[in-house]
């Protein structure tokens, strides 16, 4: 099958959305289909060989944060261009609603459209003004998924119909083969994510360590992400800083034997998540898990069943469930178990699956993909001969 | 007075333009719903195969092989009004068989069973998401067609009005569980 895949985020910066794309792109290239994807990216960036660059993403502030997006003229060029050169069986766009590549590939495109939405967003002020415009344009798409029912949920609320909830993908051996390392493990607590993103839930953490500390002095906290170390410990009292390791950016291989290590993974997210992929990459690890309860969270968790929860920004909750969990390796024992029979439905082999079956079920009975030629006035009109 | 006439010539040209485009996408909604339509049958005649297949294979036992062939048969042969309960007692039959503990394992130990049990479980997975994409079309297109400009113009032409396909496609647990599969 002939697939583009169409990726609204700049190539060169790392991010959830992206890194789906490529493990997607990649999964369906070893089946042996033919994957090409269009993204933003600078020139002079090295790109893999499956990759279109759609030019450079202009950095715009749009919905409260710097958005990188892609739009005007030259982009609308390339997205045609790329689709007329393509000839695809199908396109497959993600975040069709945000003002870049998705949005410009669903008005030029006409055939057998599926579409990712991966944000849960809040309706904002300009999708509600922009709707006349996007309407038009999310009703060329024939298959919409959903990264998880809560991202369903806020889809049939805000933009109306219906999507099928196909989960992110993980590599799960990849993490269940990773090497523990020595020195990441013995009463260790591990955290990944950015450091100056509230979002992710440091600050809830570092509230709830010195309870812990307290009980169990010789718990380590590994945190793993980029950002100002030295503000994340400053609301912790000086004699326990050092209990903090901080391990920088961490590689794929580095990320999957810390997740090896640990007693406990923490995710303190306070919201913003639609999924998690990490929740399920420290699950692939057979980590034992303990995270918000977002609604996101507690799907992956299977409402708990694969990792325990606790209520959502509440620090004491957090240190009691941590403490509880770190002095019992019995129930630790039990969690990794079940975490590692849940997680096989994240895999690459089965989400891919789900995928490929979206993209044969509106490939049945439909055209190709191609650019859309507005039909003449007259045409229209009846008056066109044939 | 010249330039009056200009303007409402402009104005009379721009709505032109714009039910011109309108109909132009419900055009396309309709060709849509079409192609989403073709797909749901062709995903609910291959389940109704698979399970008429592994109804005459003698794999079951012969008390659900006569009920699932019945189902199947009678899904297969349905006529347009009746579709939507044939194919939902046909679910409510692979639910009933397939619910029986060991019933699953039985299929796959059997000879060629393992592929019928793989065939089946992508049917029964796949009816559900073609059933989604095609009442998201229509519903799109409904909404489209009630827009007040449509109707006063008849944009949509004698095309007849979309139906959503409403239809009980729970999928066996044991056949859909991810884990297991």
């Amino acid at each position: 099958m002939k697939i583009g895949i169409v990726c609204p985020y700049s190539w060169d910066v790392p991010g959830g959305v992206q890194f789906h794309i490529r493990d997607l792109a990649e999964h369906l290239i070893r089946l042996g289909h033919e994957v090409s994807v269009l993204a933003p990216a600078d020139d002079d960036t090295p790109l893999p060989p499956y990759v279109v660059s759609a030019g450079r993403a202009v950095p715009v502030p749009y919905n409260g944060s710097v958005a990188r997006l892609n739009f005007g003229f030259l982009s609308a060029a390339r997205v045609r261009r790329w689709l007329h050169d393509g000839t695809f069986d199908v396109i497959h766009i993600h975040e069709p609603a945000s003002p870049s590549l998705g949005l410009l590939t669903c008005w030029a495109a006409q055939g057998p459209i599926v579409a990712t939405f991966h944000t849960s967003n809040p309706r904002s002020r300009a999708m509600i003004a922009a709707y006349p415009i996007l309407q038009p344009a999310l009703e060329k798409i024939s298959a919409r998924i959903a990264v998880s029912e809560y991202a369903r949920r806020t889809l049939v609320e805000h933009l109306g119909g219906d999507a099928v909830v196909i989960p992110n993908g993980v590599d799960v051996d990849f993490f269940a083969k990773a090497e523990p390392k020595a020195e990441w493990q013995g009463d260790t607590i591990g955290f990944i994510g950015r450091i100056d993103e509230p979002r992710k839930g440091l600050p809830v953490l570092m509230k709830a360590l010195p309870r812990i500390l307290a009980e169990r002095p010789q718990t380590r906290l590994l945190v793993a992400g980029r950002g100002d170390e030295e503000e994340a410990v400053a609301t912790l009292p000086a004699e326990m800083r050092s209990r903090v390791e901080f391990l920088g950016m961490v590689s794929d291989e580095d990320k999957a034997r810390l997740l090896r290590s640990v007693d406990v993974y923490v995710a303190p997210n306070t919201g913003g998540e639609s999924f998690g992929i990490i929740l399920v990459e420290a699950l692939s690890a057979a980590a034992p898990v303990l995270a918000a309860d977002l609604d996101a969270f507690a799907q992956v968790l299977d409402q708990g069943a694969a990792g325990e929860l606790f209520a959502n920004e509440d620090a004491d909750a957090l240190a009691d469930a941590a403490l509880r969990l770190l002095g019992d390796p019995a129930r630790r024992e039990q969690l990794r178990e079940r975490g590692s029979a849940h997680v096989r439905r994240f895999d690459w082999s089965t989400v891919g699956a789900d995928i490929l079956a979206v993209y044969e079920t509106v490939t049945d009975g439909a055209a190709s993909v191609d650019t859309d030629e507005r039909t003449g006035l007259r045409a229209r009109f009846g008056l066109a001969r044939d | 007075m010249t330039s009056t006439l200009i303007w409402i010539a402009v104005g009379l040209f721009a709505i032109g333009l714009y039910l011109s485009w309108t109909a132009g996408r419900l055009d396309r909604l309709h060709a849509r719903i079409d192609a989403a339509r073709a797909a749901l049958d062709a995903q609910l005649l291959r389940r109704a195969s698979v399970a008429q297949e592994l109804a005459t294979s003698g794999v079951l036992d012969p008390a659900a092989s006569i009920v699932l062939y019945e189902a199947a048969h009678a899904a297969r042969q349905a006529e347009e009004e009746q579709r939507e309960v044939a194919e939902s007692e046909l679910s409510q039959a692979l639910r009933a068989i397939f619910t029986q503990p060991g019933q699953v394992e039985a299929v796959r130990e059997a000879p060629g069973g393992e592929a019928a049990a793989g065939e089946l479980a992508q049917a029964v997975r796949r009816v559900p998401m073609a059933r989604r994409f095609h009442n998201d079309s229509v519903r799109a297109a409904r909404a489209l067609r009630r827009h007040r400009n449509v109707r006063w113009f008849r944009l949509a032409g004698h095309a007849p009005f979309p139906m959503a396909f409403e239809m009980d496609d729970e999928p066996p647990a044991a056949l859909a569980d991810r884990a297991a599969s």
